[in-house]
C-alpha cells in the first residue's frame, strides 16, 4: 500500500462502506418483512401452536435436533417431521422414550401431558407448512 | 507492564483458560456420545453437554476479549484504566453468573431452570447459543455495559488510536446486537431471522473488528512496524469484513422461510467473506517479514501468524465450501456445518485470544517473554492443538460428505439415524483427534508452570 492510499482514505471508505451496506441490509430486511406473510405460514399460528413453540424452547429440543436445518446435528431434522411421521407417531414416540437400547443415542422423556403433546404436534405441523424453498431435498430431512 | 491498571487483565485471562479446559472436556463427552449413544445418559444428556460446550466457549472468549481490552486500552490510550475496581467487580460478577448458569444446566432439568428463572415472563431460552436463562442474559448486559463504560471513559480521557477506536466499535456492536437475544417472536421465521442478528452479526461482523484490533496491537508490539502502516491495514481489513459480512448474513436466509432473493444476496456476498480473512493472513505475514525488532516472545509471533492462517482456512475456505445456495441446499445443517464451525471458531477467535494471552501474560508476570523452555512447550501446544483441529475438521468434513450423499443426494435416501450409523468410523477418528487436542491443551497449561531463565523486562515501546 503506497503513499497515495492514506490512512484517512482507508478510514473514510470504512465508515462509508459500512454505513452503505448496513442501510442496504435494513432495506432488504424491510422488504423481507413485507414478503414474509406470503411464506411464513403465520395464518396457522394459533394459541396452541404458540404453546407448542414454548414447549419446544423450554425443553431445548434444538440441543439435539435441527429445525429448518439449524440446531444440533445429533438427531433428526424436525421441521418436516410432521409430514414424515404424522402426529400420532410423534406423540407415541415421545411417550416411549428413552428406548434404553444399549449403545444407542437416547432421547430423554420430557413427561409431557397429552395436551402438551398436542401443542407440540400443532407447532410441528405449522413448521412443516412454512415455505422453505423446497428444503430439505427429500422427506428424510 | 507500562500501566498498573493493566494488571486487571490477568484474572480475565486465567478465567478464560480455565473455562476453555471445561469446554474441551465437554467436547470430548459430546464426541463420545456421537459413537456411544448412551454415554452418561441420563446424567448428562447430549443437549446439556452441548449447551455447556458452546456456552463455555462464548463465555471464555468474552473473558478473553475483555481481558485483552483491559490490557491493551491503557497502553493504546497512554493512561490508566478509568476504574480498575469496576473491572475487578465485573470480573467476579461475570464469573459467578457464568458458573451458576453452567451448574444450573447440569443439575436442573432445562424446563425447570426456565420456569425458575423467569422464562415465563419473557421467553428467550431454548434457542441455539442463546440458551442462557433470562437472569444470565440480563447479567451479561449489565457486565457488558459496565465494561464498555469503563473502556469508553478510558479512551475518552486518553490518546485515541485507530486500534482502540476499532476495538471499541467492535465491543459496542457486540453489546448492541446481543440485545436481539431478548426478541423472540412466536413466528418461527421471524424468530430465526433476528436470531442471526446476534449470531451472524457477532461472529461474521463485529467480532472481526475485535479480532483485527487485537491482532494489530500484538503485531505492532512484536514487529515494531510503524503504527501508520498497521492502522491502514486495520481499516482495510475491517472494511472488507463488514462490506461482505453484513449482507453475507443472507447465507442463513436460504431455507428458513425468507424470500428467495436472499439466495442471490447471500451467495454473492458471503462468497466474498474469505477476502478479509485472507487479508488478515497477508497482513500478519507481511508485518512479521518487515519487522524492525526481534521480539523475544517467539510463541506470541507464532500464534499471531497461526490465527491468520487458521481463520482463513476455517472461516474463509470452509465457509466458502458450503455457502453457495445450490451447494448449501444439500449441506445445510449437516456435519459440514459442524466442521466449518469448529475450525472457524478455533482459527479466528480462540487463536486470537491465545495470541493476546501469549503476548501479555509474560509481561503481566513481570518479564518480556517466558523462558526458552516455556516457549518451546507453548509452541508444542500450538502445533498439537492446531493440527488436532485440522484433523477434527477433516474428519467431520468426510462424515458430512458421506452424510449428504446417503441422506440427501442418493436416489434412495437413507433416514437420518441409518445414515449416522454409516459415519461411525469418521466420528471415532474425530474423537481421537479431540483427545490429541486435549493433550495439546494440557501441554499449554503446563507451559505456564515451566521455570527457566526469563527474558528481561520489555523496553518501553
Amino acid at each position: 500500500m503506497s503513499g497515495i492510499f492514506t490512512k484517512s482514505m482507508a478510514r473514510n471508505i470504512f465508515y462509508g462502506g459500512t454505513t452503505f451496506f448496513f442501510l442496504l441490509f435494513l432495506a432488504l430486511t424491510f422488504d423481507t418483512e413485507r414478503e414474509l406473510p406470503n411464506r411464513d405460514n403465520r395464518a396457522a399460528i394459533t394459541p396452541e401452536v404458540a404453546a407448542g413453540k414454548h414447549l419446544w424452547e423450554v425443553n431445548n429440543c434444538l440441543g439435539c435436533h435441527t429445525m429448518l436445518g439449524e440446531g444440533a446435528y445429533f438427531a433428526p431434522e424436525l421441521g418436516n417431521v410432521y409430514k414424515r411421521r404424522g402426529g400420532d407417531f410423534i406423540k407415541g414416540w415421545m411417550q416411549a422414550m428413552p428406548t434404553g437400547a444399549p449403545g444407542r443415542r437416547q432421547m430423554p422423556n420430557f413427561n409431557l401431558t397429552d395436551e402438551e403433546l398436542d401443542q407440540l404436534v400443532a407447532f410441528l405441523k405449522y413448521t412443516s407448512e412454512i415455505n422453505t424453498a423446497n428444503w430439505p431435498p427429500n422427506i428424510e430431512g | 507492564m507500562q500501566y498498573k491498571s493493566q494488571a486487571v487483565a490477568m484474572p480475565y485471562f486465567i478465567a478464560a483458560i480455565g473455562l476453555f479446559v471445561g469446554q474441551i472436556i465437554f467436547g470430548l463427552i459430546l464426541g463420545l456420545q456421537y459413537v456411544v449413544g448412551d454415554f452418561l445418559f441420563p446424567e448428562i444428556p447430549f443437549n446439556v453437554a452441548r449447551m455447556v460446550h458452546t456456552n463455555l466457549l462464548i463465555v471464555w472468549l468474552l473473558f478473553g476479549f475483555m481481558g485483552a481490552a483491559y490490557y491493551l486500552i491503557p497502553e493504546e490510550t497512554e493512561t490508566e484504566l478509568f476504574s480498575p475496581k469496576l473491572a475487578l467487580a465485573m470480573f467476579w460478577i461475570f464469573l459467578v453468573a457464568g458458573a451458576l448458569t453452567i451448574v444450573g444446566y447440569l443439575l436442573v432439568p432445562y424446563s425447570t431452570l426456565a420456569s425458575m428463572t423467569g422464562n415465563d415472563i419473557l421467553a428467550t431460552m431454548g434457542r441455539e447459543f442463546l440458551e442462557q436463562p433470562l437472569l444470565t442474559k440480563i447479567g451479561i448486559v449489565i457486565v457488558a455495559l459496565a465494561f464498555l463504560f469503563n473502556i469508553t471513559m478510558t479512551v475518552l480521557k486518553g490518546r485515541k488510536t485507530v486500534i482502540s477506536i476499532v476495538l471499541l466499535l467492535g465491543l459496542w456492536g457486540l453489546a448492541i446486537f446481543f440485545l436481539f437475544s431478548f426478541y423472540n417472536p412466536v413466528n418461527l421465521v421471524r424468530d430465526k431471522f433476528y436470531w442471526w442478528w446476534v449470531v451472524h452479526l457477532w461472529v461474521e461482523g463485529v467480532w472481526e473488528l475485535i479480532m483485527a484490533a487485537m491482532l494489530a496491537f500484538v503485531l505492532i508490539k512484536v514487529t515494531g512496524v510503524d503504527r501508520e502502516v498497521i492502522e491502514k491495514w486495520l481499516y482495510v481489513i475491517i472494511t472488507l469484513a463488514l462490506v461482505t459480512g453484513i449482507i453475507g448474513t443472507g447465507h442463513h436466509y436460504f431455507w428458513i422461510g425468507t424470500p428467495e432473493y436472499w439466495q442471490w444476496w447471500g451467495s454473492i456476498f458471503s462468497a466474498l467473506e474469505p477476502i478479509p480473512f485472507f487479508a488478515m493472513t497477508v497482513f500478519a505475514f507481511n508485518m512479521v517479514n518487515r519487522r524492525r525488532r526481534e521480539h523475544p516472545n517467539k510463541a506470541a509471533v507464532l500464534w499471531a501468524l497461526g490465527t491468520g492462517v487458521m481463520a482463513f482456512l476455517g472461516a474463509g475456505v470452509w465457509g466458502f465450501l458450503h455457502t453457495l445456495a445450490p451447494v448449501n441446499y444439500f449441506t445445510h445443517g449437516s456435519q459440514i456445518t459442524a466442521a466449518h464451525g469448529h475450525m472457524a471458531f478455533y482459527g479466528a477467535y480462540v487463536m486470537v485470544v491465545l495470541t493476546t494471552i501469549s503476548y501479555a501474560m509474560p509481561i503481566l508476570r513481570g518479564r518480556a517473554a517466558n523462558s526458552e523452555k516455556a516457549q518451546v512447550l507453548e509452541m508444542w501446544a500450538f502445533w498439537l492443538m492446531t493440527i488436532a483441529m485440522v484433523f477434527i475438521t477433516l474428519f467431520l468434513t468426510a462424515a458430512g460428505i458421506l452424510q449428504v450423499w446417503l441422506q440427501r443426494v442418493s436416489d434412495t435416501p437413507m433416514s437420518f439415524m441409518a445414515t449416522q450409523d454409516q459415519l461411525m468410523l469418521f466420528y471415532w477418528m474425530r474423537e481421537w483427534a479431540g483427545v490429541m487436542f486435549f493433550v495439546g491443551l494440557l501441554v499449554y497449561l503446563a507451559s505456564f508452570f515451566v521455570k527457566g531463565e526469563a527474558k528481561a523486562v520489555a523496553a518501553r515501546g
